[in-house]
């Protein structure tokens, strides 16, 4: 019998030694392109850091987004009488009718009016204390707290005060929270730009890498070829080992925003006593992003992984295609 | 020449190889290598010999279609490759084993995983061929170095990985670049034996070789490049 034949044939005769079972792989699924090389690595670090960059600006706008959304709604849920004082009127009358009226429109769940010395006090942050106020004509404020969900129509309100309270005004803060709106959606709206502009970066350091790696990697690229590798499976192996080192660097980038979220968080619920504090959680009420907010920075590293890979496989194609 | 395997039906086969007036340059220089007409039949082998620099390398480039040609008609398998496309040329370098000079192992990939390297770019299962690899590594003598890493080899153990690899697939065509230029001539003999067992079982082989003791060994067809151009020595 042939040699090579034999050889092909010979597990029957092969000796003893030889014939002991072949573990199950002895493969070490070691990468057929290397990219795991110090330019790889700084890749990831850049991708860590620009996915860290992507999801504080998405979770800066999930915070504002939710933060808005509370805001609008305790300001839409507030309605605000203002009686001016009027020489020939007894301005107790007129708040006692105010309130009547209030409580005879639908959607109204409760009225607070401020007495004369609660309306002066809330004077003093500005004029200061020890005032006599007897001299000023201090407007005198009816606060409507309307049921949740309600729409109540003001026109027939505004019309009756108008009539019957001359100096009274009904305000119903739809300037401010249009203004709110407006100022919140700037925000996100400059937040999902410069997630998208730190997404589009992304994208093109991992061109300039592949476009590296391919470089660096073209006697590795002419062997597959010569062995029979097809251009869509070696841009596929590009694609393999570029998705694990994207989301490697993006689920670091990932966990360091999530780590700094929860880190700020903590700190801003130590402060919560404190004047600073108040201040903070008045502004973006409790720093914490929810459940959203840590969906959004998930979806971001996913993401960043998934163009990752699939930009290095289409620079990989357009490399091969355009050498021959 | 003398084809150690005898086919009834090769005489009817398309030559593996036909070239047709083919000229090679390099940029705006002289043709290294002028009006080549030869062909390679199914199931034949032959050495290819010349001086050092007389274009060995750069014929085997042109028939792997590593380098195209400036002038006349390349047929690879009975198909003019003139206007290949990626797909087909693929197909064809997966009937084609190579040897190169420099061997061209991955020195990130074992010796095992060099030699199965044309099956795994298949996408063939590791089970369906692992025992067939390390077979051939065993009896190419490297069963004790499968795990190894190739900068850790020998010349003469990256020459029979080269090898090994060329052969895994079973090529219709095998090229090989000065294979036992690195082995003792023991080695070169049972390397030149593989060669030949190949060939008998179907496969047309070249070796580039200007090593004459080891085409003494055997009378076969010889194709001779000298100034660009090729004689035939039947």
């Amino acid at each position: 019998m042939s040699e090579l034949s034999h050889a092909r044939a010979s597990r029957s005769s092969a000796p003893e030694g030889d014939k002991r079972p072949l573990p199950a792989s002895l493969r070490r699924n070691a990468p057929l392109v290397p990219v795991d090389s110090a330019g790889g690595q700084a890749l990831a670090a850049v991708i860590a850091i620009l996915t860290f960059l992507a999801a504080l600006c998405a979770g800066g706008a999930e915070l504002v987004a939710s933060s808005s959304t509370q805001w609008r709604s305790d300001i839409a849920r507030e309605v605000t009488i203002q009686i001016r004082p009027n020489p020939q009127r007894s301005i107790e009358d007129d708040v006692a009718r105010a309130v009547a009226l209030a409580r005879q429109t639908p959607g109204v769940e409760e009225t607070q009016a401020f007495s004369k010395a609660e309306s002066e006090r809330l004077l003093e942050p500005w004029l200061g204390t020890g005032l006599d106020f007897n001299d000023l004509p201090v407007p005198r404020l009816i606060v409507l707290k309307l049921q949740a969900e309600a729409k109540p129509d003001f026109t027939k309100l505004r019309q009756a005060l108008r009539d019957q309270i001359p100096g009274a005004s009904l305000d119903d803060h739809a300037l401010w929270v249009s203004r709110l709106s407006t100022m919140a959606n700037t925000i996100i709206g400059v937040g999902v730009i410069l997630v998208a502009l730190v997404l589009l970066a992304a994208g093109l350091a991992v061109t300039f890498a592949t476009r590296g790696a391919m470089a660096g990697n073209r006697e590795v690229v002419d062997v597959l070829h010569f062995v029979g590798a097809s251009d869509d499976f070696i841009a596929r192996e590009f694609q393999r080992r570029f998705f694990k080192l994207g989301l490697r660097g993006s689920m670091v980038g990932a966990g360091a925003a999530l780590a700094m979220t929860v880190t700020l968080g903590f700190v801003t619920r130590s402060w919560r006593a404190s004047p600073a504090g108040d201040q903070l959680e008045a502004l973006f009420g409790s720093f914490s992003i929810g459940w959203r907010g840590y969906a959004v920075v998930i979806l971001i590293a996913l993401a960043v992984a998934l163009i990752t890979g699939i930009v290095s496989r289409l620079t990989v194609r357009r490399f091969l295609n355009g050498n021959g | 020449m003398e084809a150690f395997y005898d086919n009834e039906f090769a005489e009817d086969a398309p030559p593996v190889v036909h070239f047709e007036n083919v000229g090679v340059r390099y940029g705006m220089g002289p043709e290294v290598l002028r009006d080549l007409t030869f062909s390679i039949e199914p199931h034949s082998f032959q050495f290819l010999t010349g001086p050092s620099g007389a274009g060995k390398t750069t014929l085997l480039r042109l028939i792997l279609l590593a380098v195209r040609p400036t002038r006349g008609l390349i047929s690879l398998f009975g198909e003019d490759v003139s206007g290949i496309s990626k797909n087909a040329l693929t197909d064809v370098r997966r009937r084609m084993g190579v040897v190169f000079q420099d061997f061209r192992l991955l020195d990130h990939l074992t010796t095992y995983e060099n030699v199965a390297l044309p099956l795994r770019v298949q996408g063939k299962e590791e089970a369906s061929y692992r025992a067939e690899v390390v077979e051939l590594l065993r009896w190419v003598g490297l069963g004790d170095r499968m795990h190894v890493l190739p900068p850790v080899l020998s010349g003469g153990e990256k020459q029979r990985a080269a090898i090994a690899r060329a052969l895994i697939v079973r090529p219709d065509l095998l090229l090989a670049d000065e294979p036992t230029g690195n082995v003792d001539p023991s080695l070169a003999r049972r390397l030149l034996r593989l060669f030949i067992e190949l060939n008998r079982l179907g496969t047309s082989v070249v070796i580039a070789t200007h090593d004459f003791s080891l085409m003494d060994q055997l009378d076969v067809r010889r194709l001779v490049l000298g100034d660009g151009r090729l004689h035939i020595d039947e």
